[in-house]
Formats: C-alpha cells, structure tokens, sequence
C-alpha cells in the first residue's frame, strides 16, 4: 500500500518534471530557431536549467524511496 | 515501483522457497530469495569490505573507538566463506563485534554484542567507527587519481612552458581548467574570481573524477560516493564556509537589514533571508545526491529486470536500456559537477558582490 502510494507520488513528480523539461526543451527550439548564431550558449542554458529540473523530480524519487521503508 | 516489483518476485519465489528448505538445513549455502530492493540499497550503500564477484571480496581495515579504547582488525574477521556475519572478539577490548543489518532500513553497521549474542545497546552507542570502508577507500583512489594527473599535468607545463600549446592529456585538463575559470568563475564572482580559483577547481574535480569512478560497475570504482549524503554534506559545508566567511557589508545588509523595502518588510524578511543561508548548501548537498544516487538505482534497477523475469531473454531489453542510461550518467556526472561549482560560484558571487546604489 505504501509502496504503490510512493510509486504515485514518484509518477506525480514525473509528470512535473516531464512539463518543465519539455518547456525548456521546446523554448531553447524556438530560440535557436530564432537566433541560430546563439545557438551554443542557449544549449548550454537549457542543460542547466534542465538539470534543476530533474534535480527537484529526483528529491521526489527520494523522498518517496525512504517513505516506502 | 521498487517494492510493487518485490511482491512479484516474492510471488514467483514461493514454490522454490518450498523446494530449497532441504538444501538450506544442509550445509550448502541456500540461493537466497532475490529481493530488489534488498540488493539495490546493498548496492547503493557503504560496506566494510569491497566486494568483487561470488565470494570474492577486498578486506578492508576497521577502525572503531569504543569506551574501551581502540580496536584495529581486519573486515574479513566479521564474516565467514559464505560471506554470512559473524562475531569477532576484539584483542584490546574483549568486546565481540558483529555486522548487523537494520531490517528496516537495510544499513549494515558494526554492533556489540554480548554472550548471548544480543546486541549490547549502552556499549555500541559508544562506538565511533572510523574504518577505511569501501567509500573512504575509493575516495583514496579518486585522490591518488587526481595526484597523478595533476602533477603529470603539471610538470608537463615546467618542462614545455606555458605559451606552447598543450600536448596529450595536458590538453583536456587545460580545456577542463579553463572552462571553469571561464564559464563558471569569471562569470559568477567577478573580478575577484582568482582567491576562489583553487576551492573551484578542487571540488569541480574531485566531485567529477568520484562521478566517473562510481560509473565503473568493478574495482577501482564501483562505490557510490558522491551519492553518499555525508560526502555531498561535507562539500556543502565547505560551500557554506567559503560563501559566509566571504561575504561582504552589503551581503550581510541584505540579509539582516534588506535595503529598500519599508521596515515591516524588512522585519518580514529577514527570517526568510536567514533561512536562505541555510537552504542553499542543503540544496546542493540533496542534489548531487539524489542526482548520483538516482542514476545508480536506475542502472541497478535495469540490470534487476533479468532477475526479476528469470531469463536470459530479458536482458535483450536490460543491456541497451543500461548502456543508454549509463551514457546519460556520463553526462550527470558531469553536469552535477559543473552544476555544483557553478551554484558555489553564484553564491560566493553573490556574497561579495558590491552595490553601488542602495535603490533597487
């Protein structure tokens, strides 16, 4: 029960990362698409930036991981 | 996910638990049931002695202060050809020690334990271990790999000079080296960037090179230390050390007494500015860890697949969804390094950063 409860809430905060990631991914496009001169440092930005993403999504993976014991 | 994945395996295992019950009461080791979580976390986590394949594994020292005094003996005392724990008597205390696994947890920690083998509470609350485990011995490895490079590197720059252009491995820590100079300090700190140069690079590097290391599945790596939260803790602290024994008036100022707001808000603002020196570290500290952590047990997690469906057909799917995964750890390992020197970089800029006009 607590298990399948955790595996919810690691999905839910899949979803939220999912979200922002793709916004991230689909913004850098458009301005790449823009301005392709730029195109390095946008890139360089957009894996940052992704990467706090994922870092808030894996404090939920986590949390869920130490609420299952 | 993990433990639903457990009720399957146990679900599966019942009729062969029933076959083994013989073979276990023999003297032959029993194949025990196959726990996901169990083997994930035990993979994850630290251990007194390295482990190779089978039975096979490194022994490494264990160094424990007890009220007693100090008790030095070799891990391979704590168990035996089956790798099943058992109690050693300690030559200097006459304490009997023994590896006991938290079933709640799983953490496998040294315990006391007196004639009737129960675990001695009041003496094992005394224990200090301070034994070269598997993480601290890896850490060893990461050091003696940054030594060898670094001064290889740099004497390579004595005999050829500074203005002719790098040659061989000198080449990707130069590339390595300037990027954090340019991408991460300059940018970040300012002008004063220099002072900050050494802390930056030790800790880009060394939180890099123990990222590589735990991507190895065999020896030398294999262990998982920078998702160990008392290593990320130490680097945050330091992160924490540097940034507020740097920080200037103006950063103070803002914490205590934010400039520019009226005076209710700057009462309501200072709890939450205090707070903030706080959260800052703690958040580097999870992040590296969830981050490393996570990508072990996405790897284990993969590899369990074919242990889980019982065949070898299985790993047609498990293999290439671990290589992927393990090319994108490449990339974390590298991007959570860079992201932590980054972020102490930002804050350490932010701490010295000087305000020429108080109205914003």
């Amino acid at each position: 029960m607590i298990g399948s409860i955790a595996a919810i809430g690691a999905g839910l905060a899949a979803i939220g990362a999912g979200i922002g990631i793709g916004r991230i991914g689909g913004s850098a496009v458009e301005g790449m698409a823009r301005q392709p001169e730029v195109a390095g440092k946008i890139q360089g930005a957009m894996i940052v930036a992704a990467a706090f993403v994922e870092a808030v999504a894996l404090f939920a993976v986590v949390v869920a991981l130490l609420g299952t014991r | 996910m993990l433990t639903n994945a457990n009720v399957v395996v146990a679900q599966e295992q019942h009729p062969v638990q029933a076959h083994n019950t013989d073979a276990a009461t023999s003297h032959k080791p029993a194949e025990k049931e196959f726990n996901v979580t169990e083997t994930i976390l035990e993979h994850i986590s630290d251990d007194h002695s390295w482990h190779l394949w089978g039975h096979t594994s490194i022994a490494l020292p264990v160094i424990l202060k007890t009220d007693k005094g100090w008790e030095t003996f070799s891990s391979a005392k704590l168990m035996d050809e089956h790798h099943e724990p058992i109690a050693y008597t300690g030559a200097t205390t006459g304490y009997q020690f023994k590896v006991n696994t938290n079933h709640e947890t799983g953490k496998k920690s040294i315990v006391i334990i007196d004639a009737d083998g129960n675990i001695n509470q009041a003496a094992t609350a005394s224990i200090l271990d301070m034994s070269i485990t598997k993480n601290v011995a890896s850490m060893f490895i990461a050091v003696f790999l940054l030594l060898v490079i670094f001064l290889s590197v740099a004497a390579s720059y004595k005999k050829r000079g500074v203005t002719t252009a790098p040659k061989g491995f000198q080449n990707i820590m130069e590339t390595l080296i300037l990027f954090v100079r340019d991408e991460v300090a300059r940018p970040n700190i300012g002008e004063k960037y220099y002072k900050y140069m050494p802390f930056l690079l030790t800790v880009f590097f060394f939180i890099f090179i123990n990222n590589l290391l735990g991507l190895i599945p065999f020896i030398p790596g294999g262990a998982n230390v920078s998702g160990n939260i008392a290593f990320t803790m130490t680097l945050a602290v330091f992160t924490f050390i540097v940034v507020n024994f740097s920080g200037n008036k103006n950063y103070w100022k803002h914490i205590f007494w934010m400039p520019g707001v009226a005076v209710p808000m700057k009462i309501f603002l200072m709890p939450i500015e205090v707070i903030g020196i706080f959260t800052k570290p703690i958040s580097l500290m999870i992040r590296l860890f969830a981050n490393i952590t996570a990508g072990h047990i996405l790897v284990l997690s993969l590899v369990c697949l074919i242990f889980i469906f019982k065949s070898v057909a299985a790993s047609a799917v498990a293999i290439p969804f671990t290589v992927f995964i393990s090319c994108i750890e490449l990339l974390v390992a590298f991007l959570q390094a860079f992201i932590f020197t980054m972020l102490s970089a930002l804050y350490i800029g932010m701490a010295t950063e000087e305000h020429h006009d108080d109205h914003h």
